[in-house]
């Protein structure tokens, strides 16, 4: 599995570590007005799912985007993390920052011991092996006793931040929402732009080749698994405080599919491609909400249509136009 | 009457049978993986809804034109089968110059669309199929209480595997084939239509899938998501025998049908999970498998 990105991979290579590029400083101010400016205009829990799964995506493109891992299971980290998040805010009535915090942990622990085990197998078997372990978690989800098993974890207290700011109102969580997902993806652009980042890439291009410069390779996939799980954890650990909820859909292994779909509609190995994509799949699920069990048949044609068509993506196809890596 | 750890040897049995049971949808469903992963280095992920598909059809076969069970067994393969290559036609084979997991996707797109529409059309409570008259009531064998159906089936799927394996390892047909895995570009160059052998291959396994799927229907009561959960775990089968060998792959399936049953006797909660914890111990100790080649 050297090449996820066969034609896009030119002009990812191009970028260098260093300062952010201006066209990338216009895209984030962008992005910032534009999430600040939407609450007044669009419903704050239909844009809070937007920002949970833009994380979630972003993270989840971290890994297969730009370290050639197509993991097939990142429900079980987003999923752990919400069910963790929900538990601790409330049986163990933490702050929902503490309650995040213990589910991003979770999830951390969660990545590790899965993914020290996943990287001993390669490409189509790291993807099988991954969907294994995330089926594993989700049948542990059913069983446990403090998940509520069909049930789930439902009407999770949204509680004060730091004990002093009450989240009961949407438009202020709205505005937390936003800062822990944007910091997400702060984290995320600045591990991508990193020396770490740049042998990821060339772990993902040509990784016999990484091995004979003499980095350890496995340790660099391990660590960009965990990152990536911990991530996706933050991402479960808001939406649970979110929804009040944490339910089998979080670690279902639809939901896995629909991440990779949302990575692979917005564009693989791209920086944003992944928040356009989860804006996209989350619009189209609230619009298509009254058409019931056809979303999974027209999510099924988009993947297909996508792998046959599009595989560059949307902000794959803008960064071909303009001549700029996204 | 003995006792087995505290266990009566009805129970014991009965969760063996089961287990074998298990094992050989494992088997056929991994052995068809094996084949087309073989040949067209793609994992397939609709195998779930092909094996889904292979239940429905016999299911509308007898419902809609009265053709009985036997019959099924014959053509429902071949009708899965043809709908296999058809895909593989349109669809898989615009894929072969790019990376696998692009297969991986495209065929898991392919998989939601199918059992989308078998739940739209049928709904998720399953319909029942009933046992062929022929094969009705069991036998008893002194120790346990053998339900014929259920003997057939073990009967019919070991036939089939092994039946699979002798074409594979023993005819002229299957030693093109396995040319043709080791390295199509020369196969090719000796006058054998490749692209032919692919497609064949990729209808092949369907129709093995479709096959487990009659076989399954009057068992498992016939339902859009019954392919679905099942196919993970034949995931973790594959990992666990590695995709190199033939017999690798039946040995592992039924082996690890049996595992289930014993584990669904003395721990019955760790029965939906014991298949995942072994692929995690066989990464751990021989991460290529235990049929693997190479890693």
């Amino acid at each position: 599995m050297t090449t996820v990105t066969e034609t896009s991979s030119p002009i990812l290579v191009q970028q260098s570590a260093g300062a952010m590029p201006r066209h990338h400083v216009l895209i984030f101010a962008g992005l910032l007005a534009l999430s600040l400016a939407a609450p007044f205009f669009l419903y704050p829990i239909f844009l809070m799912k937007v920002l949970c799964f833009a994380l979630f995506a972003c993270a989840f493109n971290l890994l297969l985007g730009f370290g050639g891992l197509l993991s097939f299971g990142h429900a079980a980290y987003f999923g752990a993390a919400s069910y963790i998040s929900a538990h601790a805010a409330k049986v163990w009535g933490l702050s929902p920052e503490l309650a995040i915090l213990s589910g991003t942990a979770a999830a951390t622990i969660l990545g590790a011991a899965i993914g020290s085990l996943a990287i001993r197998r390669q490409g189509i078997y790291f993807a099988m092996v991954t969907l294994a372990f995330a089926q594993m978690v989700y049948f542990f989800s059913l069983q446990a006793p403090f998940t509520g098993g069909e049930d789930g974890i439902q009407n999770v207290p949204r509680g004060n931040l730091f004990g002093l700011f009450s989240l009961r109102s949407d438009f202020t969580l709205y505005f937390v929402v936003l800062a822990i997902s944007f910091a997400g993806l702060l984290v995320i652009y600045r591990i991508i732009h990193s020396p770490f980042g740049q042998v990821l890439k060339a772990i993902r291009e040509n990784e016999p080749r990484a091995v004979s410069l003499g980095y350890r390779v496995n340790r660099y996939k391990l660590a960009v698994f965990v990152l990536s799980a911990a991530l996706a954890g933050l991402a479960g650990a808001t939406k649970a405080i979110v929804f009040q909820l944490a339910s089998l859909t979080d670690v279902h292994w639809s939901m896995s599919g629909e991440v990779v779909l949302m990575t692979l509609i917005g564009g693989m190995g791209t920086v944003f491609g992944p928040i356009v994509g989860a804006a996209i799949i989350v619009t189209m699920q609230n619009y298509l909400a009254t058409f019931g069990a056809w979303v999974t048949v027209i999510q099924g044609v988009i993947f297909v249509i996508a792998v046959l068509l599009f595989r560059e993506g949307v902000v794959g196809v803008i960064g071909k136009w303009i001549r700029k890596p996204l | 009457m003995f006792e087995l750890l505290g266990i009566p040897p009805q129970a014991l049995f009965g969760q063996l049978l089961l287990g074998l049971i298990n094992g050989a949808f494992y088997a056929m469903l991994s052995l068809g993986l094996a084949i087309i992963f073989g040949l067209l280095n793609i994992i397939n992920f609709t195998h779930g809804a092909q094996y889904m598909m292979g239940a429905f059809v016999a299911w509308m076969l007898l419902n809609y034109l009265g053709i009985n069970y036997w019959w099924a067994l014959l053509l429902v393969p071949i009708i899965v089968g043809a709908f296999g290559i058809v895909i593989e036609r349109l669809l898989i084979s615009r894929l072969y110059h790019l990376d696998h997991l692009y297969g991986l996707l495209l065929t898991f797109g392919l998989a939601l669309i199918i059992q989308g529409l078998f739940r739209n059309y049928y709904g998720i409570s399953g319909l029942p199929y009933s046992i062929p008259p022929q094969l009705a009531g069991g036998q008893n064998l002194g120790f346990m209480f053998l339900p014929n159906y259920r003997g057939w089936v073990v009967a019919a799927s070991l036939v089939v595997c092994i039946g699979t394996w002798f074409v594979i390892e023993k005819t002229r047909l299957g030693a093109y084939l396995r040319a043709a895995t080791e390295n199509p570009t020369l196969v090719g160059a000796f006058g054998i239509n490749v692209p032919r052998m692919i497609t064949l291959t990729y209808g092949f396994g369907v129709g093995l899938a479709a096959f487990a799927g009659v076989l399954a229907a009057p068992i498992y009561s016939v339902n859009p998501n019954m392919g679905a959960d099942l196919i993970i775990v034949v995931f973790a089968v594959v990992v666990i025998g590695g995709m190199g060998s033939i017999l690798g792959a039946i040995v592992t399936g039924f082996g690890l049908g049996l595992v289930e049953g014993l584990t669904r006797v003395f721990y019955p909660e760790g029965s939906a999970v014991v298949i995942f914890v072994i692929m995690a111990i066989v990464l751990l100790i021989k991460p290529a498998g235990l049929f693997g080649r190479t890693a």
